[in-house]
């Protein structure tokens, strides 16, 4: 009989520690089926975030790299100058991408580095307990926004995508979400592209995954999902913010 | 072999591709410019990259991803950005990455000035960033020196899989000595089968990582560590002594202020005065144990630094209270004056006040 579901290659075979109903770990089977699709196992190389993902370095196969808080862009980048034939990626939170470690996000950006950065966007800081990120939305309500989110005082949820589209260093911008199945081939398609672009050379890559984080939410997994669609979607448009001409939509 | 004339900094560079070095990560600060320049130059012919950073945050960290990728990479800063770049650093002697930091030291604390100073001897000996760590610090008192240590650093560095430090001022970065380059010879750093540069399937994986979530693993991590640094302790001592055989008073110095002190060596000599010089070569490892053999055969030590007074906490602790230990300092980017620190030798030499 021919197996249609197994573990990709590129993802050992452990449990991930992850709550129930969140979906990093989604994402990073996304990651390990696109690497094994590509072939690449012997040629990538993940650097891993400060965030409950901190660990994808343990549930990647192949080698792997821990990056200080918000600076995986930065250490993507010295790898990547070492081994230009290599596909290196970073796997990064919203906090870690888009609040400390901006600058090294931004200037990989702007330098064109040819790295992939997955940026998951789960609307809080999830692993330090459920704190305001940079990408909360206004009026939601974390442990340190407890009257939910104030533009007056934290300003207006930062969209990563649309912050980089300007900078000619970025040849890949997409942003999707892992709420449905539907959306979750969609998500696998980007993050293809993503490699694909880095591996032509074009420049840098980033795909934002709208992500849910159902314990700091205080919602169950499939509330988590559904508020995901009706609050982050309409703030976080979907779809492609950049792809090179000649690759196309 | 024809000697040269060359500027400390373009030394430092010259010496790091000698050594092997094919990356440079680093911001822009005075006084290590001239380092810069000369790599952004040198470092295409030879094959190699020089990339600007954003900041020395992400120099650290880049620095930290080229060395796990198994290359000889360096980077170059002052106070300002060597503060910067303590994180980096951390998480470096944790992943236990073998690189060089340069640190071309002016005054401070703060913005302070872009004078030559010793002021960051504790931030460079003592720790600097977070976690219980040991940085190798090398410092060179001359542009000969300079170039001879670019390749033990190195080399020290992929020994013991560990940040190495060079530590200067801006006197021994703007020098112009001549210097003895040798045979241009090609280096071939040694195999690092630890370097996450790909997993072969069914072969090892590597990790580069300083995360142990487990206590008990990262007490162990910290054991291993220490014993790393015991071995490093007991071999890499290294110093120059000048006129120690038969010294009453010994000067300890490092780096520029050592060159001074020679000259108060020299003048003390010929009015008859058994002075000598102590000067560490590493200030960490310290040489703690030439100043335990000769601590009770001299009066008294004295301590001479661009500083209010830093270096001369591990004389102390090597001198255990066996003898009176003075100190002499200039800071905030003062240079100290040969005169002044020899009427600070004749006052103590003459038995002047204990301490
Ligand atoms: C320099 C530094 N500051 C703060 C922290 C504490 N810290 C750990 S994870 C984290 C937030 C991570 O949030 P995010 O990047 O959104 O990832 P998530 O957990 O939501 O996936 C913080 C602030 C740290 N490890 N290092
Ligand atoms: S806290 Fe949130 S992001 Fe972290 S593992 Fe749990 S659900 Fe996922
Ligand atoms: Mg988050």
């Amino acid at each position: 009989m021919k197996k249609v579901f197994t573990r990709p290659e590129s993802l050992k075979d452990i449990p991930f520690h992850y709550c129930p109903g969140c979906t990093h770990g989604i994402v990073h089977r996304l990651v390990a089926e696109v690497i094994d699709e590509m072939d690449m196992y012997e040629r990538a190389l993940g650097v891993a975030p400060v965030g409950c993902s901190v660990f994808i370095y343990n549930y990647m196969d192949f080698d792997m790299y821990q990056a200080a808080h918000g600076r995986a862009p930065a250490v993507a980048t010295g790898i990547k100058r070492v081994l230009p034939d290599r596909l290196v990626f970073t796997y990064q939170g919203d906090g870690d991408a888009a609040a400390i470690g901006t600058g090294e996000l931004v200037h990989a950006a702007a330098r064109g580095e040819k790295i992939t950065v997955i940026f998951i966007n789960n609307a809080v800081y999830a692993m330090t307990g459920g704190q305001m990120a940079p990408t909360t939305l206004l009026g939601q309500k974390t442990t340190t926004t407890p009257a939910g989110r104030d533009a007056g005082i934290n300003g207006m949820p930062v969209k990563v995508c649309e912050m980089l589209a300007p900078l000619d260093g970025s040849a890949y911008l997409a942003r999707v979400s892992v709420h449905n199945p539907k959306n979750i081939v969609a998500a696998k398609k980007a993050i293809r592209k993503a490699f694909d672009i880095q591996m032509r050379g074009d420049g840098f890559t980033l795909v934002e995954v709208l992500s849910s984080c159902p314990t700091n939410w205080g919602l169950s997994p499939l509330e988590a999902l559904k508020w995901l669609e009706q609050n982050m979607i309409p703030y976080y448009p979907l779809g492609e913010y950049k792809t090179p001409a000649e690759v196309g939509k | 072999m024809a000697k040269v004339l060359m500027k400390g900094n373009e030394a430092i560079g010259e010496g790091a591709v000698r050594a092997g070095c094919r990356y440079f990560f680093g911001y822009p600060i005075t006084p290590q410019s001239e380092l810069p320049h000369y790599l952004a130059k040198r470092m295409p012919e030879v094959g190699g990259l020089y990339l600007q950073s954003e900041s020395e945050t992400a120099a650290a960290n880049m620095v930290f991803g080229a060395a796990g990728a198994g290359a000889r990479v360096m980077t170059s800063s002052s106070g300002p950005g060597i503060s910067l770049m303590q994180e980096g650093i951390s998480y470096i002697a944790g992943a236990e990455l073998p690189c060089v930091i340069v640190n071309m030291i002016r005054g401070g604390p703060g913005l302070g000035n872009i004078a030559p100073a010793q002021s960051d001897y504790f931030q460079a000996v003592k720790g600097g960033g977070h976690g219980d760590y040991r940085v190798i610090c090398l410092a060179p008192a001359s542009v000969q020196e300079i170039i001879d240590l670019m390749q033990d650093a190195f080399d020290l560095a992929d020994k013991y899989r560990n940040p190495v430090m060079l530590l200067a001022d801006g006197v021994l970065g703007q020098m112009m000595e001549p210097v003895e380059l040798g045979e241009e010879k090609f280096v071939q750093p040694p195999e690092k089968p630890w370097a996450a540069t790909g997993r072969k399937k069914g072969g090892p994986k590597r990790l580069i990582n300083s995360l142990y979530i487990v206590p008990e693993e990262c007490e162990q991590h910290n054991l291993k560590l220490a014993k790393k640094y015991a071995v490093i302790s007991r071999e890499e001592q290294r110093w120059e002594e000048y006129h120690l055989d038969d010294a009453r008073l010994v000067i300890v110095a490092f780096g520029t202020s050592a060159r001074v002190c020679k000259a108060v060596v020299d003048r003390a000599r010929d009015e008859g005065m058994a002075v000598g010089l102590l000067r560490p070569i590493t200030v960490w490892p310290y040489p703690t144990g030439v100043i335990k053999r000769i601590r009770e055969k001299v009066d008294r030590f004295l301590v001479v630094e661009m500083n209010m007074g830093q270096m001369i906490e591990d004389v102390r602790l090597a001198v255990e209270g066996a003898r009176p230990v003075h100190f002499y300092g200039r800071a905030g980017g003062m240079m100290p004056v040969a005169r002044d620190i020899f009427n600070e030798v004749k006052k103590l030499y003459n038995g002047g006040a204990e301490q």
